[in-house]
C-alpha cells in the first residue's frame, strides 16, 4: 500500500512557518525581558513559560475557546480571511506556536543574558539606541545560541500532538500533521505506515537536534577582555 | 567642572551587607582621581555619572550640562548623556574590527566627518596597522588605546576609565599614562579614572579623592594627601605610613616642641621628640601618623641625638628602595643603595624627624 506523505510536507510546513513566526515573536520578549527588570517582569516570564507545562487538551480549550468561530478573535480572521481558523492547517501553526515561543523565549534570554554587560554599556555611552545595541551588539553576540535554540524550536512543533488535534483536527490531505498521521496510522491498525512516518520524524529530529549541539557546542562565549574564548 | 552629589543605598543581600554611596564630587581639574579600596564605591560614581546606576537623591552636573537631578525629575540616558566610558576589560566589540568598531562611535556625526575622524584617530593613537584586526588579534595596548579613541569619538562631555591599568605591565601603564596626559591637553575634556594604584595618582591625577566606604575622606593633590593624611584611615588606605599609637610626656610651648611616648602599652615603648601640639594635655593618648620614607634608620653604630635603637625583624625588597620592618612595629624605607652596606645588620638607630609627624584625628 502506498504510503500517503503528505502528513510530513505539511508538518514540515507548519513548523517551517510556525518557527519563523515564534522567531520573531521570541526575540522581542526576550528582548524586553532582558532589558534592565521592569514591574511585572516575573508575571510576563510566568506566563510565557505556562504553555510548557499545562496539558495540552487544556491549551487546546483555551484556543478552540479563544478562536473559535464565535469569539471575537475568531470572528476577526474570519473577517480578514474570508474562512475560519478552527479545523484549518493554520490553526496547526497556531497550536505550535505554543511550544516554539517558550523554547525561543527561555533559550535566547539565556543567551543574551550571556553577554558581557559592558558590551551594551559601551554601546549606549557610545550613543546607541536601544534598537542598535540590541542589532548590532547583543544578538550579535548571541547568534549561534539562538539559532541553536530556533532549530529546537523547529524540531519540537513537528511533533505537536494534543494542541493541534484540538483546534486542528484530523482531517487527512487537510489538517493531518504526522504526529496526527502516526497515531491515526498505529489506532487504525496500519503498521507499515505508522513505522514509517516514526522513521521519519524520528530521522528529522536526530537530524536537527545534531544541528543544535554543533551550533551550541562551536559557540563562541565572549567576555569583554579576551574577546573569543 | 563636575559637579556630582551622589547617594544610593543598597540594602543586605544575601552575602553581602548593607552599602550606602553618600558622596559630593566636585571638580575642575583637568584629571580627577577616585582612589580607594576595593568595593569602596569608586566604579559607582563612574556608573551614577554614566547613567548605568540611578541614585536615590542627587544632582549630577557636567559643564553646564545637567544630567541627572532628583528634584528637577532629569535622569537622561546614556546614550544620551556623552560619558566616554572606558571599561576596565576595554569592552571592544568582539565581533567587529577595529575599525568597525570606531565607525560605531562615529555614527553620532554627521556622515561626512566619519571617515575622516576615523582616519584621524587611528593615526593618533598609533593604530593605523591594526584597523582591519579583530579584537582578540590586537596587543593589550593596542585595545587600551583603541577603547580611549572609540571613547573620544563619540564626542563626550567627560571621559570615564575603570581602573585602567589593571592588568597591565609597567611598560604599557607608562605609555598609558603619557597618552592620558596628551588626550587631557589635546581634547581638553575632563577625565576622571578610577584606581586603587597609588602611584598612578601620582602619574596623573591633578586631584585625588580619597574613597572608603561610600564616603569622600580626603580630596586634594595627591602629594598633599600624602604628606598629610587627614585620617588614620586616609593614612591605612594610602599604605604608606607608620601609624603610631602615643602618650604626650611633655609639651613646651616657648620652643613649640613636645615629647611623644610611642607605643606606651608595651614593654619596647621608646621617646621621641615631636611637634608641639597646640589642644591637647600632657598624658593624653594620641595616633601620629609618619610616611615610612620620612623615617630616618641608620646603623646603631652611626646613631645621631635624638634617635631611638630598634632591632630589625624583616627587610623586604623593592626595586628602588628597601622596606625595613623593625621588632617594635615601626617600617623606615630607605634607598637601595643606602641600605645595601648594612643589608647584614640587625641593630639600627631611628629618628622621626618632628616636622614629618602628623596628628591623627581619633
Amino acid at each position: 500500500m502506498a504510503i500517503d506523505w503528505f502528513p510530513l510536507w505539511l508538518s514540515l510546513r507548519v513548523a517551517a512557518l510556525s518557527t519563523a513566526v515564534a522567531f520573531v515573536i521570541g526575540l522581542w520578549l526576550a528582548w524586553l525581558l532582558a532589558r534592565s527588570p521592569f514591574r511585572g517582569r516575573d508575571a510576563v516570564s510566568a506566563a510565557v513559560t505556562l504553555p510548557l507545562v499545562l496539558p495540552p487538551t487544556v491549551l487546546g480549550y483555551y484556543l478552540l475557546v479563544l478562536l473559535g468561530s464565535s469569539s471575537p478573535l475568531g470572528q476577526f480572521y474570519e473577517w480578514v480571511f474570508n474562512q475560519p481558523l478552527v479545523f484549518t492547517w493554520q490553526a496547526a501553526v497556531v497550536a505550535a506556536l505554543f511550544h516554539t515561543v517558550p523554547l525561543l523565549i527561555h533559550f535566547t534570554l539565556a543567551a543574551l543574558e550571556s553577554v558581557d554587560a559592558s558590551f551594551e554599556r559601551a554601546a549606549r555611552t557610545l550613543g546607541a539606541s536601544e534598537w542598535r545595541v540590541f542589532w548590532h551588539v547583543s544578538l550579535p553576540l548571541a547568534w549561534k545560541p539562538v539559532l541553536a535554540a530556533t532549530a529546537l524550536a523547529f524540531a519540537r512543533s513537528m511533533g505537536d500532538f494534543g494542541i493541534t488535534l484540538m483546534i486542528a483536527g484530523n482531517i487527512p490531505g487537510h489538517t493531518q500533521t504526522l504526529s496526527v498521521a502516526v497515531y491515526d496510522a498505529a489506532a487504525s491498525g496500519n503498521g507499515a505506515t505508522a513505522r514509517a512516518l516514526v522513521l521519519v520524524i524520528s530521522a528529522i529530529a536526530l537530524l536537527v537536534l545534531w544541528l543544535a549541539n554543533r551550533l551550541a557546542r562551536t559557540t563562541f562565549s565572549f567576555s569583554a577582555g579576551q574577546g573569543r574564548r | 567642572m563636575i559637579d556630582a552629589r551622589i547617594r544610593k543605598r543598597f540594602p543586605a543581600g544575601k552575602g553581602s551587607s548593607a552599602f550606602e554611596l553618600d558622596i559630593h564630587l566636585k571638580t575642575s581639574s583637568p584629571v580627577t582621581v577616585l582612589f580607594g579600596p576595593s568595593g569602596c564605591g569608586k566604579t559607582l560614581i563612574l556608573d551614577a555619572i554614566a547613567g548605568f546606576v540611578t541614585p536615590d537623591e542627587g544632582r549630577i552636573l557636567v559643564g553646564d550640562d545637567l544630567l541627572f537631578d532628583v528634584a528637577a525629575r532629569v535622569s537622561l540616558p546614556p546614550r544620551e548623556r556623552r560619558c566616554g566610558y572606558v571599561f576596565q576589560q576595554f569592552a571592544l566589540f568582539p565581533h567587529m574590527t577595529l575599525k568597525e568598531n570606531l565607525s560605531f562611535a562615529a555614527d553620532c556625526l554627521p556622515r561626512s566627518e566619519r571617515r575622516g575622524r576615523i582616519a584621524e584617530m587611528l593615526h593618533q593613537f598609533h593604530l593605523g596597522e591594526a584597523g582591519g584586526r579583530k579584537p582578540h588579534e590586537l596587543s593589550a595596548g593596542e585595545k587600551q588605546r583603541a577603547s580611549i579613541a572609540r571613547a573620544l569619538l563619540a564626542n563626550p562631555r567627560v571621559l570615564l576609565l575603570d581602573e585602567p591599568s589593571r592588568g597591565l605591565d609597567p611598560e604599557l601603564r607608562a605609555e598609558l599614562h603619557a597618552l592620558l596626559e596628551q588626550v587631557a591637553a589635546a581634547f581638553r575634556l575632563p577625565i576622571i579614572i578610577v584606581t586603587h594604584d597609588l602611584d598612578e595618582c601620582f602619574a596623573l591625577g591633578d586631584q585625588m579623592v580619597v574613597l572608603d566606604n561610600g564616603r569622600v575622606v580626603q580630596s586634594g593633590q595627591p602629594a598633599d594627601i600624602l604628606d598629610a593624611p587627614a585620617t588614620s584611615a586616609v593614612a591605612r588606605l594610602l599604605g604608606r605610613h607608620n601609624l603610631i599609637p602615643a602618650e604626650i610626656v611633655a609639651l613646651d610651648p616657648s620652643r613649640q616642641l613636645g615629647r611623644l611616648r610611642c607605643f606606651p602599652e608595651s614593654d619596647d615603648s621608646f621617646e621621641i621628640l615631636a611637634p608641639y601640639l597646640p589642644g591637647h594635655l600632657l598624658g593624653a593618648r594620641v595616633t601620629f601618623a609618619i610616611r615610612a620614607d620620612r623615617v630616618i634608620a641608620a646603623p646603631e653604630s652611626q646613631s645621631v641625638a635624638g634617635s631611638v635603637p630598634l632591632d630589625l625583624a624583616h627587610v623586604s625588597l623593592r626595586p628602588q628602595t628597601a622596606r625595613l620592618h623593625f621588632a617594635s612595629g615601626v617600617t623606615a624605607e630607605l634607598p637601595l643603595r643606602a641600605f645595601e652596606p648594612h643589608r647584614h645588620n640587625r641593630n639600627w638607630s631611628v629618628r622621626f624627624p618632628p616636622e614629618a609627624i602628623r596628628l591623627m584625628k581619633p
